[in-house]
């Protein structure tokens, strides 16, 4: 009985010492009503009968909630971020938090964490409404967030990250190592995983970061645990790791909210689905009432078709781009490869299969050998210069370090690998180039009222248009994209790839996709190739497998 | 990963091995090197801009840097000594602690302006230097109070000796390790140095963490400051005169010896250890060209290749790191 346990727990917590036992649910709030410890008070019969599908929500929607919205409204000027919005987060449940870029759910957030003040309405915290709610106060009542960057140390190590938050709340002023070291190892211990406890973080991977991050929220009596996108920077394998963690966190009383993208991660991990569209809830049920369909017309507030890219080439012409016998270093072994004209080409693998350095060799920028050739002719690439050359574009995986500049104008990021299209001479010729942004912007379908705002100020799918438009105004013959919509909200992700299989169908052009999302690949190649180890080991055709398929050959890689 | 491959990737341990590698080098060129009063004297040398370096670690630690210690440091020695001349005062204790409050309220002028303002601390500290260096010669006086004006009690401080082996030893040595220790404490066993370590690190997560940021950024410019108004009066008790224009240049010796000690200049990184060692490594090298009979215009340029090389090799080291 899942109700009971929680109740067991919150009707012996102790007032609030520092002896408490790490995951106390109650931490200077109302004692339990009734025997049972909950109280169906405040919750409407309505939504009883016509969302509990199953047992277990029944007994979350029974308790009472943790955190409760009712009707908040949060303004910006010019705009409602949040415009009357019911929310409420019951002990122990899962919710997933969806919708796109501006829909109002990090507003949402960070009124939850005591960041926002907000405008209208109520905020009730254990069914007590609350006034003056700042980071503290949501701390002191068990809420914790974990923001995308993990508000990490990078240079401490892993045992002083763990325990800076709980020496901070005791308010210390001495340090000892040796406690420090426990804390951290408790801290690691909870979610039963084994990270060197003296490395510095700086050094762990993406993955390891993020569980630092996760035990260390869970340092203090944590009642409601608040991920933004945590699953973005993460491999497949990585994703299982941190699900399994969050449903041990689950089992430990401790509620999660999910925010993200994913759709297929937001089905399988939470087990209530909000979906917020233009600062409004529009959609709240148990998961189990969803599919992808629904999340994305419910997010987008249309139907997002699922076509299929068609390839109609002629598999023995020469083919755009040929690559035989391709050695990288260690990383990429014998790689034989071919892209016909049109052909839109997934290629996906773990972390450090080598995908990236071979996208990084065909771009000029990782020493190389073997035979490369361009609608036959031979290339020597040993440097990007050599491949802008020959027609090879390249769109990175962090477009945010690699690939914008964000303190630029749109026109000046559109032109940068185009400069020679907009010259007289040696001088800029400022009206041509203003001429071939508005172009871009336009082909590219960049929301912004003109090219001169800064590019660090579009929102991500806007930036990765940008980043793929200046590629078409060199005139590529070859484009390579390393996870082209990641972080990109669903709507904006969708035109993204409508352009570019439009792009490869309308001039012949061959693309590379490098990809994480499976269902991206499988909606946009003809073929799927999967690296392991810097090798190719499996050449799919995208229009016979199937997403489980894909995900079951990524899985049984080691 | 063992304990000593774990010693061997500290930075500190390969400014050890090159520090012993270059003495013994000295040594054999010139083995009058190892004779006590020679080790003496380079123990001595390395005091004041010790201490200056400590100063300049916790605000490199922080993410800062500090380019106005020098300014403050003859400040506060020099209208400490005229202070003491004006009021004929014979004492150690009282000008000490007014020349180390000297230093304080001027580092914790440059706290200001860095924190409630936030300014880049490279331009608050060239500006602070400049106007406190400019008031000290305009209003207070240029001229060099030699030993024949020197309080005595300063003199016979700065050369309190103590014999070993038949060397006389500076008791300043203990003055400055007994600084090091107390900075060494204070950066990793109180609450406030790791807070220093985290603000340099990341100050938004600092922030969001808890940690007083505000409190962090006045604890390190004015702890920097204090020091270096201590480390001012010292040199004048030291070398027995009150130079006004005297620590010119002093910026890039002791930025030097703090970056060869393995601290970072982005911040988040750095140890007391490794300076101490970085400082007795430039002293030595200071201390060898002058025994080469090396001109003195031509140490500014050793100097200068070391703060290069040794960052490079820092910035070698974590890119390293990250792949």
């Amino acid at each position: 009985m899942e109700h009971c346990r929680v109740s067991l727990k919150r009707g012996n917590a102790p007032g609030g010492t520092a002896a408490r036992p790490p995951f106390h649910l109650s931490r200077g709030f109302a004692p339990p009503t009734g025997t049972a410890g909950f109280s169906a008070r405040s919750v409407p019969l309505a939504r009883l009968s016509r969302r509990s599908s199953r047992p277990e929500i029944e007994a979350h929607i029974m308790a009472e909630p943790l955190i409760e919205l009712r009707a908040v409204t949060k303004r910006f000027p010019g705009m409602k971020a949040l415009d009357g919005v019911d929310f409420r987060i019951f002990p122990e449940e899962i919710v997933c938090l969806a919708g796109e870029n501006g829909s109002g759910k990090s507003t949402l957030i960070k009124i939850v964490s005591g960041i926002y003040d907000f405008d209208e309405g109520e905020l009730l915290i254990d069914g007590k409404p609350v006034t003056a709610f700042g980071p503290r106060d949501a701390i002191a009542s068990g809420i914790q967030v974990i923001y995308q960057d993990f508000s990490l140390f990078p240079s401490l190590t892993v045992a002083e990250n763990l325990a800076l938050n709980r020496l901070l709340s005791e308010s210390r002023t001495f340090v000892d190592p040796e406690h420090r070291r426990r804390l951290g190892a408790e801290a690691l211990a909870r979610l039963d995983v084994e990270i060197d406890l003296d490395a510095t973080v700086g050094r762990l991977s993406t993955a390891d970061r993020q569980i630092v991050a996760i035990a260390r929220a869970l340092m203090s009596d944590t009642r409601l645990l608040i991920m933004d996108e945590p699953t973005t920077a993460l491999t497949g394998r990585e994703v299982d790791r941190l699900f399994a963690i969050v449903r041990e966190i689950q089992a430990k009383g401790i509620a999660v909210l999910f925010v993200s993208h994913k759709m297929r991660e937001m089905l399988e991990i939470s087990e209530r689905i909000t979906v917020f569209r233009n600062g409004r809830k529009v959609e709240e049920g148990p998961t189990a009432e969803f599919n992808e369909a629904r999340i994305t017309r419910a997010m987008t507030g249309h139907d997002i078709g699922h076509e299929r890219h068609v390839w109609a080439g002629d598999d023995d012409a020469t083919p755009r781009l040929s690559v035989r016998g391709l050695n990288v270093g260690d990383s990429v072994r014998n790689i034989d490869l071919d892209l016909h004209r049109g052909e839109i080409v997934g290629l996906s693998g773990l972390l450090g299969s080598g995908r990236t350095e071979l996208a990084m060799a065909l771009f000029g920028m990782e020493p190389h050998d073997g035979d490369i050739r361009l609608d036959g002719m031979p290339l020597r690439l040993s440097s990007v210069q050599d491949a802008v050359a020959a027609g090879i574009a390249y769109v990175p995986e962090d477009r945010l370090s690699e690939g914008l500049f964000m303190q630029q104008s749109i026109a000046r990021n559109v032109i940068a690998s185009a400069i020679g299209r907009a010259t007289r001479g040696p001088f800029l010729d400022q009206g041509r180039l203003m001429q071939l942004a508005r172009d871009i912007v336009s082909d590219m379908r960049i929301a912004t009222p003109d090219v001169d705002k800064l590019a660090g100020q579009l929102s991500g799918g806007n930036q990765q248009r940008v980043v793929i438009g200046r590629w078409l105004l060199t005139g590529p013959k070859v484009l390579i994209l390393n996870g082209p919509t990641v972080g990109v909200d669903v709507g904006s992700k969708a035109e993204i790839h409508r352009r570019i299989r439009d792009l490869a169908a309308g001039t012949g052009l061959a693309v590379l996709m490098i990809s994480d999302d499976v269902p991206e690949l499988i909606q946009n190649c003809n073929r799927i190739l999967l690296m392991h180890r810097g090798e190719i080991i499996d050449r799919l055709d995208a229009a016979s497998v199937e997403e489980d398929d894909i995900h079951g050959r990524l899985k049984g890689l080691r | 990963m063992t304990a000593l491959a774990k010693l061997l990737r500290r930075s500190e341990t390969a400014v050890l091995a090159i520090l012993i590698v270059v003495m013994i080098v000295i040594g054999v060129i010139n083995p009058a090197f190892w004779q006590a009063d020679n080790l003496f004297n380079l123990l001595r040398a390395n005091v004041v801009i010790g201490i200056m370096a400590l100063s300049v670690l916790t605000v490199m630690i922080s993410g800062g840097i500090d380019v106005s210690f020098p300014a403050f440091a003859v400040a506060a020695m020099y209208l400490t000594v005229i202070a003491m001349n004006a009021w004929g005062y014979q004492g150690v204790v009282l000008p000490f602690i007014g020349a180390t409050l000297i230093g304080l309220v001027c580092g914790l002028a440059n706290a200001v302006f860095i924190h409630t303002f936030r300014m880049i601390p490279l331009i608050v500290t060239l500006g602070s230097a400049s106007v406190v260096r400019g008031l000290l010669l305009g209003l207070v006086g240029t001229s060099i109070i030699n030993i024949d004006r020197m309080p005595p009690s300063l003199i016979a401080f700065g050369s309190s000796t103590v014999d070993v082996g038949g060397s006389k030893l500076s008791l300043m040595i203990f003055i400055y390790l007994g600084i090091a220790v107390l900075m060494w404490l204070f950066l990793t066993r109180t609450m406030a140095g790791r807070g220093v370590f985290a603000y340099g690190d990341d100050a938004e997560s600092a922030k969001r963490v808890g940690f007083n940021t505000r409190r962090t950024v006045y604890l390190v410019y004015g702890l920097a400051g204090a020091l270096a108004g201590f480390a001012g009066l010292l040199h004048a008790s030291m070398i027995w005169l009150a130079n006004p224009r005297d620590f010119v240049g002093y910026e890039l010796d002791v930025i030097a010896a703090v970056v060869l000690g393995g601290a970072s200049i982005f911040g988040g990184r750095g140890s007391v250890f490794g300076t101490i060692l970085g400082v007795f490594m430039l002293t030595l090298i200071k201390n060898s060209l002058i025994i080469m009979r090396v001109d003195n215009t031509w140490q500014g340029v050793v100097v200068g290749c070391v703060i290069v090389i040794a960052t490079a090799l820092t910035a070698w080291r974590d890119r390293k790191a990250l792949v």
